[in-house]
């Protein structure tokens, strides 16, 4: 259990009228270039806050958050005994902590520092000017004035639970499990499918190398089924996540496999006495299963998978044809769904990409059964697919001698589809047709594109030796329709750098489709509360260029496909990358919690119990008076909101700190003076 | 006191910093232009503003109140915003009975994404006050 600091007691209490008159506040103002001062007078907005009742020194310079920056605002603690500090410059998401942790070198409690956003909020949405100037000399007031009613405060010490939670089983989720439990940290890996290997298990050969995936992958898989320290739950779905940072509470639902693992020796017989016939996921439909089956040959865990959902019934048994079959026993019908709890301190979200359904692209005749999706092209390819590597079109099951490759279908239409580029696409498809030249040497393959992009390590190599050394035909222009003519598909568009209509025929056409966030993407985000999706669907980072691997929530990683469209390398790259900030996190000796959270003046408070009620995490309790466990809050404030009795207040916002920053936000300000020397306090 | 007649709106901002103080940022790093009426503070969560603030705001001269909070369902508090939005449906029926036109005070859900929408709100606000001229501030009955 998380521990309470004790140091916190120093410093809760609230805010009195007496501190406001002590702060001696420094003011520093930042131009940032020409950011801000190109539009702002910083040296007006100095000298406005040089007069400002608390602000005992102000001054502006180019770059506070340069090291000669942060001196000056050190050097200014020291020199003017400094108790409060007001940096107006960028965002605080930007350098919040840079410069509180500058102040703390200084002897300065960090929480004594604000940052006043004159660039975001000012300098970028405004013409140069007095209004823009007046604007950002309101905005420093009001951070003034907040900084007046601040308390020191020291972080909350939270211990944390030494175990890791890895959702999806794919390439990112493997990578990032392998990592974590190398490390030497407790690893649960969550895959929803009877196997783990995702869509990497799935493909031929990857560009540019033309590596056999799965000869790749399977070493892997292997690895995190004999690895002491990840505990893998397939057919496992994550159904609830509760709690904050080091101290999660995951309830994950796996459903019966029917089938012991430890007993099945993959003999097969079950599959074939099974009466049902039904289309195999994983070979996208191009081939069928029974209701007992085993996704593929090399699947981890290695055991056939009994699936309820096809079967012709378990609760009354019905067919039982299975189990006679079963020479080891391995199969049980009384195996039962199992709720699991697990206590973790991180967790790596690594759910993945689905495609884009052929079914959203009418124009392509996507129900006729060969126009395919890029995925049944690669079980086509697969020496382990429903052909044994031949390429034989579903309908007839003949050799195609005519392939047309669509890219972008679907993806980079903001009008209709997927606004983004899939990012995949271009490369999968010169591997595909390079792998249709070498398997039909006297075939024909047509790639219809938009662009080419290539920006990965021997990725344009690899489209020119397609383009030049197996004289693949790239067409620039969008497919505008695919339609069937007795045997033959006929794909109509335009060669738009000839400008002239193309129509060709074809034997078998690849659409490339766009890449979409798994479907259990958006149930995973409200379970987590996270307003972590963006506008397509995947899951946001906390900042899209420096935090690409974190969400907003602490602790929470992502990693591969569920972040955007990428590659295997960059899905590989961004697991381990996760399972470093995991790993930091874990071996951290304690965590800390920040102490702006609620608190209750037992004085004040008389027990009504409006408050509990709204707090989603169950922080307060009440008795004879509420009581808010600091540990638990999140220091959201709606409690604060509610209490009728002003007897709860939120540490460094309080309704009188922030009656007065209303007030400097609307207060009238003077003409423009000249600028005069800045005060010293 | 409200400002003169013909004069510019003065509005205060609230807004949650998960989603709608990101949105603003996201407008200023988008360099989307907007009026500088609004003075932009910022809350942990649209539930943590109490509706004395509001009532404060305009007592002190604001035209207007823009409460900013993430869309329903995307609370980085899970609900705080249900809270506000409840709140702030009374507290339009008290600003009524003050003579305080109740659309002085506006609730929008703005994501951490939508930069481009942050600046059409504080546009359409401000447009919005200009047409309903300065606010009869309680101090000026």
């Amino acid at each position: 259990m998380p521990k309470r600091s004790d140091t916190l007691s120093h410093s809760t209490h609230h805010s009195s009228p007496v501190t406001h008159h002590r702060r001696r506040i420094g003011a520093f103002v930042c131009h940032c270039g020409h950011n801000i001062a190109g539009v702002v007078d910083v040296k007006r907005v100095a000298e406005e806050l040089s007069r400002y009742p608390g602000v005992v020194y102000a001054t502006d310079y180019e770059y506070m958050c340069s090291d000669p920056g942060q001196d000056l605002i050190k050097r200014a603690i020291r020199e003017h005994r400094l108790n409060g500090v007001v940096v107006a410059a960028c965002s605080p998401a930007m350098h919040e902590a840079t410069f509180r942790r500058a102040a703390e070198e200084a002897g300065l409690n960090p929480y004594l520092v604000e940052c006043a956003n004159i660039r975001e909020h000012c300098s970028w949405v405004h013409d140069p000017g007095e209004e823009a100037t007046r604007k950002a000399i309101r905005i420093a007031k009001t951070m003034v004035e907040k900084v007046k009613g601040n308390m020191p405060l020291e972080p909350v010490e939270v211990t944390h639970v030494d175990k890791c939670l890895v959702v999806g089983g794919g390439i990112a989720g493997i990578q990032a499990a392998l990592d974590v439990a190398e490390a030497g940290f407790e690893v649960i890996l969550v895959e929803k499918s009877p196997t783990i290997g995702g869509h990497m298990a799935q493909l031929s050969e990857t560009f540019p190398t033309l590596d056999c995936s799965q000869c790749i992958l399977t070493p892997k898989m292997v690895e995190v089924e004999r690895h002491p320290k990840i505990r893998l739950l397939v057919n496992s779905a994550v159904e609830e996540i509760t709690g904050y940072i080091g101290n999660y509470r995951v309830r994950i639902r796996r459903k019966p496999s029917y089938v012991d693992p430890d007993l099945c020796n993959l003999c097969g017989e079950c599959e074939k006495v099974c009466p049902v016939r039904v289309p195999n996921e994983f070979d996208r439909g191009l081939s069928e299963r029974g209701a007992i089956y085993i996704p593929f040959p090399q699947a981890v865990p290695s055991t056939y998978t009994l699936d309820e959902e096809t079967c012709l019934g378990i609760k009354p048994l019905i067919c039982g044809k299975c189990s006679e079959a079963c020479e080891p026993g391995a199969i049980d019908f009384d195996m039962q769904e199992e709720i699991i709890e697990e206590d973790v301190g991180a967790i790596i979200l690594a759910t993945g990409y689905d495609l884009y359904e052929t079914r959203a692209l009418p124009e392509y005749s996507p129900d006729d059964p060969d126009v395919i999706d890029p995925l049944q092209f690669e079980r086509l390819l697969s020496a382990t697919g429903p052909t044994r590597g031949e390429i034989r079109r579903p309908s007839d099951g003949k050799v195609p001698k005519t392939v047309v490759f669509i890219q972008c279908a679907g993806s980079r239409d903001p009008e209709l589809h997927k606004p983004y580029c899939s990012a995949i696409c271009c490369m999968y498809t010169a591997k595909h047709a390079l792998l249709y030249k070498h398997a039909v040497p006297d075939g024909r393959a047509i790639v219809f594109y938009i662009d080419i992009r290539a920006p990965g390590k021997g990725y344009e190599e690899f489209i020119h030796r397609v383009m030049e050394e197996d004289r693949v035909l790239y067409i620039r222009g969008k497919a505008a329709k695919v339609f069937r003519e007795g045997e033959k598909l006929v794909v109509r568009g335009v060669d738009t750098l000839s400008g002239q209509r193309v129509e060709v025929e074809a034997d078998l056409v690849v659409l490339a489709m766009a890449v979409v966030p798994s479907a259990c993407v958006e149930e995973l985000a409200r379970t987590l509360r996270l307003s972590c999706l963006d506008e397509n669907g995947f899951l946001k980072e906390a900042h899209p260029k420096l935090r690409p691997l974190e969400t907003l929530a602490g602790g929470i990683f992502i990693a591969g496909a569920a972040q955007g469209p990428k590659d295997i390398p960059g899905a590989v790259t961004q697991g381990s990358g996760a399972a470093a900030k995991a790993i930091s996190l874990l071996s951290a000796p304690c965590l800390t919690h920040s102490p702006e959270v609620a608190e209750v003046d037992e004085e004040l408070c008389s027990g009504c119990r409006v408050c509990a009620p709204l707090c989603p995490y169950g922080a307060i309790t009440v008795e004879e008076v509420a009581q808010v466990n600091e540990l638990l809050c999140e220091g959201c404030g709606t409690c604060v909101a509610a209490c009728p009795s002003g007897a709860l207040t939120l540490r460094n916002l309080g309704d009188e700190q922030l009656g007065a920053m209303v007030e400097a936000a609307l207060a009238e300000l003077g003409p423009a003076r000249a600028a005069v020397g800045v005060k010293d306090g | 006191m409200g400002s003169g007649n013909g004069s510019e709106p003065r509005i205060v901002a609230f807004l949650c910093r998960w989603c709608s103080y990101a949105g603003a940022d996201l407008a200023g790093t988008s360099r989307i232009k907007y009026p500088p009426n609004v003075v932009p503070i910022r809350v942990p969560c649209s539930g943590r503003v109490d509706p004395q603030w509001v009532l404060d705001a305009f007592e002190k001269g604001a035209d207007g109140v823009l409460i900013g909070g993430c869309h329903p369902g995307d609370c980085h508090y899970v609900s705080g915003n249900y809270k506000a939005r409840r709140r702030v449906a009374l507290l339009k029926k008290l600003l009524t009975q003050l003579g305080i036109e109740p659309e002085r005070l506006r609730l929008e859900w703005i994501s951490a994404t939508e930069g481009q929408r942050f600046a059409r709100v504080v546009s359409d606000f401000v447009r919005e006050l200009k047409e309903l001229g300065p606010a009869r501030v309680m101090s000026d009955r």
